[in-house]
């Protein structure tokens, strides 16, 4: 199979249209199970009580915070070096998502930060680089938002991209590295887990969800861009859904 | 029933972190779709008025 053959909008476009369903069915079931096992099946945390549950949003949201970015620097990566267009709009497609994922992560982690450490917000390593990472977001959508011309976009956004992967590593190894308020990796693979087997199992329920979501819902944005970019473009007016009659 | 959304004492917390999740996701969707209808319409606009492309679909 030529997997080259997919790296045109043109047909890119109907595939990932044909798949979006899927993604989004096992996402939805996949977080309906989640949950059920998180608040219902999940035994309370010892020392945490109930609060505890929190962990089965946060822990995925953070972790696709930081994925997502990671996937988005290999997209500006491609997109500068090769000039693939589709690489270009796959990285544009993820900044909205990974903004979302990553106020969601700081939004609940101050809310499982009240009760069990007394505050909402500490200006501790973990938290300012998350923070870091949500306006790292922001910029590339508002740089896109303000250069005019497509390709000249495409390239800003791919630079300030790939200078902003140095903030990946400092979140991630920031609980070993600076004395931090945030507790260190629940878990790990070098490591039994720290944590019921059950809790376990919701977090990673609630992980693959949160992949499958991110997967269907930035190929149905990528979708969008693709329309805006190629509108003139023969294969955009040869399309079932723009055709005339 | 209202002991599961008590949360122990730490409901607050617990339906704070859970609402807003939810609230981004159902967000999300909703802006992709509007988006998606917006970004079709707008090139069904840009064809010529009575021509129809041939329906040949990932040819450029």
């Amino acid at each position: 199979m030529n997997l080259f053959k997919y790296s045109s909008p043109a047909t890119f476009y109907p595939l990932a249209g044909k798949m979006i369903p899927w993604f989004a069915i096992a996402a939805a079931i996949l977080a309906a199970i989640g949950l059920y096992v998180g608040l219902i099946v999940a035994p309370t945390d010892a020392q945490q009580g109930e609060a505890y549950r929190i962990i089965f949003i946060h822990v995925p949201t953070a972790w696709m915070s930081m994925f997502i970015y990671v996937v988005m620097a290999f997209w500006s990566a491609l997109a500068l070096g090769f000039n693939t267009r589709l690489s270009a709009m796959m990285a544009q497609s993820l900044a909205p998502t990974g903004a979302i994922m990553t106020f969601v992560a700081l939004w609940t982690g101050a809310f499982w930060g009240r009760p069990t450490w007394g505050t909402y917000w500490a200006w501790d390593a973990r938290m300012t680089s998350e923070l870091i990472l949500l306006f790292l977001y922001f910029g590339i959508i508002a740089l896109r938002n303000a250069i005019e011309d497509t390709r000249r976009a495409d390239r800003a956004c791919a630079v300030l991209t790939l200078v902003g992967v140095v903030n990946i590593p400092i979140i991630y190894f920031s609980v070993h590295w600076w004395n931090s308020l945030h507790q260190g990796a629940t878990v790990s693979l070098t490591r039994a887990p720290k944590m019921a087997s059950m809790m376990l199992t919701g977090m990673a329920i609630m992980a693959l969800a949160a992949w499958f979501y991110t997967i269907a819902v930035s190929f149905a944005r990528v979708r969008s861009i693709m329309i805006e970019r190629e509108r003139d473009a023969g294969w955009v007016a040869a399309l079932p859904e723009v055709r005339h009659g | 029933m209202s002991e599961f959304f008590a949360m122990g004492g730490y409901g607050f917390y617990v339906w704070w972190s859970y609402g807003v999740a939810a609230v981004a996701v159902i967000a999300e969707i909703l802006a992709v779709r509007a988006r998606s209808r917006r970004t079709v319409e707008e090139a069904r606009l840009l064809q010529p008025e009575g021509f129809t492309a041939p329906a040949t679909g990932g040819v450029r």
